[in-house]
């Protein structure tokens, strides 16, 4: 049972993007089309799955007075090794998420779960912690993504579905639109939220 | 002249907030108040300078000879974390006003991605020592007008009206959407 809520709880009640509004740069960057949302939110997920089981093997070796330099050179290895790989074997979505790919080093979802959770708890956990962590960082990518690409292009994963003379909102493919369909995603989860959270104290 | 563009371009076209996304975080974060806004703006803008020397150093005379450069994130992110250290060190003898005042926002600095971001694009760009330096200047005045300007906006908020789902980030997000849609009309000014 303890597994479970440690994987759910990424997923919604403590979803990094939408609850903790962290990791916010690639967030707005990448996610002008849905695909690009689903491969930074895979590398992202990658990253904090290693680092975590690094980190929470480590834990009892690392002393607490250096332990953040050590956090950031174990997630600096492991986004050193996405950023090869996917220029090796990705290089069209390599190009397209650029350098948030090395950036991922300074996100602070993987410090702050590194921090609070992987230095503290057994392996098993801190690994079903990152895979959780992971997942709602992609689907909250990939949600953003979408949104962005129907709106701007229309299309969704690439593939058209309005005529190509038909009018497209532009903005929402350029920086302004990232901002604003955040701000009223988050909205949308507030309200969603606060609803269940009403239903759940009447029942 | 040339020196001039890459600084404007820094500040206004391409604001390293606004526009290429980098320092979210802060920028969401720290932008409730103009004064702090101000004071994180100018010490990551000294650590950015800072960090722009040291970075084109350690790029072109340690990274390239000896055909490292995969090493290049974790050592960037390393100098980083070290200059954020000194810089407090620093300012803890010399300054402890401002050392006060700035308090929990110096370490911070060192997962401020635009910190790191801004390197990488130095060093992609091939930039010169000196283009580099004034690259990272116009990097960090361009992040602390995007800041202190979404401060200044947010302290006339705490009286506006707001739907209740939108308050706090939400209506924030909108907020920088608008800035960011101005700002995207300085395109094409350099």
């Amino acid at each position: 049972m303890g597994i479970v809520k440690e994987f759910v709880k990424g997923l919604w009640n403590d979803n990094p993007t939408f609850r903790l509004q962290i990791g916010l740069c690639p967030t707005l960057a990448v996610t002008s089309s849905a695909l690009n949302g689903v491969g930074m939110g895979a590398a992202t997920t990658f990253v904090l799955m290693c680092s975590s089981i690094l980190i929470s093997a480590l834990r009892n070796v690392i002393p607490s007075k250096v332990r953040i330099p050590c956090f950031i050179v174990v997630i600096a290895t492991f986004s050193t090794v996405v950023d090869l790989v996917m220029n090796a074997l990705l290089p069209d979505l390599h190009r397209v998420l650029g350098i948030f790919i090395p950036l991922i080093v300074v996100n602070c979802i993987l410090m702050g779960r590194a921090e609070a959770f992987a230095s503290k708890r057994p392996v098993f956990d801190a690994a079903i912690d990152g895979l959780g962590m992971g997942i709602g960082f992609t689907w909250a990518l990939t949600l953003i993504g979408t949104v962005r690409e129907l709106l701007g292009a229309g299309s969704l994963f690439g593939y058209k579905l309005v005529s190509d003379t038909a009018a497209t909102f532009g903005i929402f493919s350029v920086a302004p639109g990232a901002f604003i369909t955040v701000g009223f995603l988050l909205a949308a989860m507030n309200m969603i939220s606060t609803r269940l959270r009403k239903t759940s104290k009447e029942a | 002249m040339e020196l001039f563009f890459i600084f404007i371009g820094a500040v206004l076209v391409n604001n390293f907030v606004l526009v290429r996304f980098l320092g979210l975080c802060p920028f969401m974060g720290v932008s409730k108040q103009t004064e702090t806004a101000l004071g994180m703006g100018a010490a990551t803008t000294f650590v950015m300078v800072v960090t722009a020397a040291i970075t084109w150093l350690l790029q072109w005379f340690v990274l390239e000879p000896f055909n490292l450069p995969f090493l290049q994130t974790p050592i960037f992110i390393l100098v980083i974390a070290a200059m954020v250290q000194l810089v407090e060190m620093f300012l803890r003898k010399t300054s402890p006003n401002l050392y006060r005042a700035l308090g929990i926002f110096l370490p911070l600095i060192t997962t401020n991605c635009a910190v790191l971001g801004f390197s990488l694009i130095a060093v992609q760009s091939a930039y010169s020592f000196i283009q580099s330096l004034i690259f990272g200047l116009g990097a960090g005045v361009g992040f602390t007008l995007a800041l202190v300007l979404m401060a200044g906006i947010r302290e006339e908020l705490k009286f506006a009206d707001v739907p209740k789902p939108l308050a706090g980030t939400g209506i924030a997000f909108i907020i920088a959407g608008l800035l960011s849609l101005a700002f995207s009309g300085f395109a094409g000014l350099v």
